[in-house]
């Protein structure tokens, strides 16, 4: 009966509908904050992104709160790396097939209550697909028509960049198809782009 | 709003309406929250500004849960009396999104217009510690937001405000008509 070890590992669950409803609410307001192009550019030069390949990728997609939702996904898988790390017992892995597991089987299951499937490897083990049967952020959503450039998940892209980051991964992540935009299934892509060198703390050099 | 057709690019309508077996981690929910937290932040001047974005958010929440509750819970059929669509929220609503009843539901000794709802420990504010030079945020504005919309759109207009007191107190003042209403039904 060791209530220390237990309130590690127990990670607390609750409904998924607040969850993705708060996530709407939330893509709604961007999509009217950032209606007007000009502020849109403001608020982009005052956001410092750390991975200029999503970058890229996303001032061509052209859609601001898709943009946002990206960088708040990244500043929550900073964090969210570390309750991971606390709850489960992974460790290091050795490989990027072993951090695919990891994120589906451990991770979306741990945070979603999903298991994607890790599929279509790069010949070369740097890159594959997770396809997500069923994805919690868009249960009640459906796109407009002048919305259809938006990538509505683009959170997740975020979580999981920022969360490979803080383990020295530096990877890219995209959704290939998704199931609001007609596709029929969601994947997201993954491409390992470098391991990211300690930086020795100044003084130690 | 534009009139559009879903053209079966979504299969929305066809969902059924009974509740979602997912459950995500509250861990998720609150990392989210803070996110949209302290976005809010980033665009206003005050805590009022703040709390008032909050709610805005919690509006859209509000609005779309209650006819997927309704038709879930009620059987389609919505409440006519303030007393039943107060206890809908205490109940039906509160369960739905945080998995347990509200703690209480009190009407003011002084005014028939107003009511509480209170919640010692909301899971909204789980996460949060409030800064002492901004006392009064209650994040749970949020939560205020769901409320006043779900009111709303029931044809109960109201204000919901926040308050910290015996933990987190939304205070519900409904219009004057909505009371009047109310009391005519009575009557008869």
């Amino acid at each position: 009966m060791s209530r220390q070890s237990n309130r590690a590992t127990d990670s607390k669950k609750m409904n998924s509908e607040l969850f993705t409803l708060t996530y709407g609410a939330l893509v709604t307001q961007l999509c009217k904050d950032y209606e007007n192009d000009e502020e849109v550019n403001k608020q982009l030069d005052k956001i410092k992104f750390t991975s200029h390949v999503v970058l890229h990728r996303f001032f061509q997609e052209g859609c601001a709160a898709g943009k946002i939702t990206n960088k708040m996904g990244y500043n929550i898988g900073v964090r969210l790396i570390e309750d991971f790390l606390a709850r489960s017992s992974v460790g290091r892995c050795h490989d990027f097939r072993e951090t695919a597991d990891v994120i589906a089987k451990v991770a979306f299951k741990m945070y979603l209550g999903i298991t994607p499937s890790v599929t279509n490897w790069s010949p070369a083990g740097d890159e594959f697909s997770l396809i997500l049967e069923s994805n919690p952020l868009v249960d009640f959503v459906e796109l407009p028509d002048n919305h259809s450039n938006l990538v509505y998940s683009s959170l997740l892209c975020g979580v999981l960049r920022g969360a490979l980051e803080m383990v020295q991964m530096a990877v890219d992540v995209r959704f290939a198809q998704d199931t609001l935009r007609g596709d029929s299934v969601t994947e997201i892509r993954m491409k390992f782009i470098k391991r990211i060198e300690e930086n020795l703390p100044a003084g130690d050099e | 709003m534009e009139v559009r057709f879903t053209r079966g690019k979504s299969a929305i309508l066809e969902r059924s309406l009974t509740r979602p077996k997912t459950e995500v981690s509250v861990s998720a929910f609150a990392l989210l929250f803070s996110e949209m937290v302290q976005y809010c932040q980033s665009r206003v001047y005050s805590v009022s500004e703040l709390q008032a974005r909050l709610a805005d958010m919690g509006q859209g929440v509000g609005a779309s849960l209650l006819d997927v509750l309704v038709m879930r819970e009620k059987n389609g059929k919505r409440e006519t009396k303030v007393l039943n669509i107060l206890l809908f929220i205490k109940v039906n609503v509160w369960k739905s999104l945080f998995g347990k009843e509200a703690d209480k539901l009190e009407q003011a000794n002084d005014d028939d217009k107003t009511y509480y709802i209170i919640e010692k420990e909301p899971l909204i504010n789980a996460y949060i510690s409030v800064p002492k030079e901004n006392s009064t945020l209650n994040c749970a504005a949020f939560t205020g937001g769901i409320v006043e919309a779900i009111l709303t759109h029931s044809g109960f207009p109201a204000k919901v405000t926040v308050h910290w007191h015996k933990g987190t107190t939304l205070m519900i003042k409904f219009d004057e008509a909505v009371i009047a209403r109310d009391k005519s039904l009575d009557g008869r």
